[in-house]
């Protein structure tokens, strides 16, 4: 070994050490931040390290890649708004799951016919999720774009249809894995995985994004990984399998939070099913005017707000945030209650909360609100539905029965913010909206939040 | 790939499974977004193999060409991933004890 290699594979243990070190800065806002600087200052050791040790001779194509790559980062770093996480999020793990497979087609080119078995192996399934990823988060990109119609596409024989796409898939990998000259079996292969991640997405809908999210998150970071053995380079292999398990957790917690397991929501088609009156209407909807609202909200002592995805399309967060000034300004006590899944993505409303400068200590977690509820004297619910829905809880039949809910029923009074009259994502009837303690205010989130706090600075 | 690298692959494998498991599951909920937005920049250390296949000598130009695509993708995301994670970051340290004050 030369001095540069072991100067390379010196800052290759120093990327590694501080991007777990990163991470563990993220159990505390306070401490995030200082995380992930030394996640950065590892990831530029670990560049320098990579072009002074290599042996790179042709410089035109990685100054051309690393200039645009940096001018479209900067360029989505800064403009992309808060409420475009989701989407940004899914576009990056296509990005991320996209090199990893060109990686891998290139390695393949370059030193397929000196390959052992082992290491084809590890590139194939590098190839094989790589590709899958990336198609796969493109349509769920699309889908919460609005460039794709977020309802879940299917028809009929989609499973099959799949089973057959993930057998020629997998067929091909084995195939390659034995008979390393079968040039054609591996680019078969490369396609099939294109084709598979646009059928495992296409039947999901929008309010799954959640899971689906952490899954390619997960994906994304395990083809990193496989990369990592295929180039026998560690800091590849911790990188992606960092990445990988955050996901997998990540994907995890999304499904305990909705009571269902992984394999429903990749192959249920969830919102597709048409409520079949669970729960039918029991009473009537009751519209409140704005100044009553507002009146119970001024002379209230504990009011909670209920944010869900609803809240992101109208863009209404700083909206809720100068309403829960103005109360706070009276002495009334507000609260925020987030649910797990609220939103298209882990932790989507509290990045959205936090953009309104709300201080994160008012944001509460489901388990931690959820005993408050009976002394609350006013809930919010701004565009949030399967979440609120007591059917969950009381009703077994309910398609969405054990999932946890935020117990907003529970509270003296509801007030619930909705677009329209119609139901929710899933199409289910919610009960909550029919209770006699319960009423309705009908119109933009936005517009309505800040006649709202027109209305209390009035009272 | 001598059985040995073999070996000491699954290792580092095992283990950086296990330490991510620890270190990931103490993040709280209010964190998830960035968490997601920071294991993604991190992970573009994938960036590093592309370089390589960018730039190597005596490749051929296909590989090249993949190369340099897979580098610009995966930089976007070191660059735009770490970019939009501090500023998430930045977000959440903002606190407002005056506001906190009048609510009590």
């Amino acid at each position: 070994m030369t001095l540069t290699t072991y100067f390379m594979e010196a800052t290759y243990l120093i990327a590694s050490i501080l991007f777990v070190f990163s991470l563990k800065g993220m159990s505390h806002p306070e401490t995030a931040r200082r995380g992930m600087f030394m996640a950065e200052a590892g990831m530029f050791a670990a560049i320098v390290g990579t072009l002074v040790g290599t042996h790179i001779v042709t410089w035109v194509w990685i100054i051309a890649g690393l200039a645009i790559g940096s001018i479209l980062g900067a360029w989505m770093a800064i403009w992309v708004p808060m409420t475009a996480m989701p989407q940004r999020t899914a576009l990056s793990h296509a990005f991320g799951a996209l090199a990893a497979a060109l990686v891998g087609v290139g390695e393949f080119i370059v030193h397929a016919s000196e390959m052992s078995a082992v290491t084809r192996s590890a590139l194939g399934f590098e190839v094989m999720l790589g590709a899958l990823t990336t198609t796969g988060s493109l349509i769920a990109c699309g889908k919460l774009q609005g460039i794709i119609h977020g309802k879940p596409i299917q028809f009929r024989g989609q499973n099959a249809v799949n089973l057959l796409v993930f057998l020629t898939m997998v067929s091909s990998f084995v195939y390659f894995c034995i008979h390393p000259e079968a040039v054609a079996v591996f680019y078969t292969m490369l396609g099939v995985a294109f084709v598979f991640g646009i059928m495992l997405v296409i039947p999901i809908g929008s309010a799954d994004m959640p899971v689906v999210m952490s899954l390619l998150n997960s994906y994304a970071g395990l083809a990193s990984a496989a990369t990592g053995f295929v180039l026998q380079n560690n800091v590849l292999i911790i990188a992606g399998t960092l990445d990988g398990f955050s996901g997998f957790i990540l994907s995890v917690l999304m499904c305990k939070a909705m009571n269902r397991s992984i394999t429903n929501v990749l192959f249920g088609g969830f919102g597709a099913v048409v409520a079949e009156a669970t729960s039918n209407a029991g009473g009537v909807m009751r519209e409140i005017s704005l100044d009553d609202a507002a009146m119970q909200l001024a002379f209230a002592n504990r009011v909670v707000f209920v944010p869900g995805y609803g809240l992101a399309t109208a863009q209404a967060q700083h909206a809720v945030r100068e309403l829960a000034e103005l109360l706070e300004s009276r002495g009334v006590s507000v609260k925020y209650a987030i649910h797990p899944v609220a939103g298209r993505m882990p932790g989507h409303m509290n990045v959205l909360l936090a953009e309104a400068n709300v201080p994160y200590s008012s944001l509460y977690e489901m388990e931690q609100i959820n005993p408050e509820f009976p002394s609350t004297d006013v809930a919010v619910v701004i565009g949030a539905n399967d979440v609120v829905n007591p059917d969950a809880r009381d009703n077994p039949k309910s398609l969405i029965a054990g999932m946890p809910i935020l117990e907003v029923d529970r509270a003296k009074s509801v007030i619930v913010l909705k677009r329209g009259q119609g139901r929710g994502f899933s199409g289910l009837e919610n009960p909550l909206f029919f209770k006699s303690c319960t009423s309705m205010l009908y119109g933009d989130a936005k517009a309505t939040l800040s006649h709202l706090a027109q209305a209390v600075q009035r009272v | 790939m001598n059985p040995a690298v073999l070996i000491a692959s699954v290792y580092v494998f095992a283990l950086a499974a296990f330490l991510g498991y620890q270190v990931i599951s103490r993040v709280p909920p209010l964190l998830h977004t960035p968490l997601m937005s920071a294991t993604n920049a991190i992970s573009g250390i994938s960036l590093i193999g592309s370089l390589v296949l960018a730039g190597s000598a005596h490749y051929p130009l296909g590989a090249h060409i993949l190369g340099f695509v897979a580098v610009t993708t995966s930089t976007i995301n070191v660059v735009g991933g770490f970019g939009l994670t501090d500023r998430m970051l930045k977000m959440f340290g903002k606190r407002k004890p005056d506001q906190k004050a009048v609510a009590k």
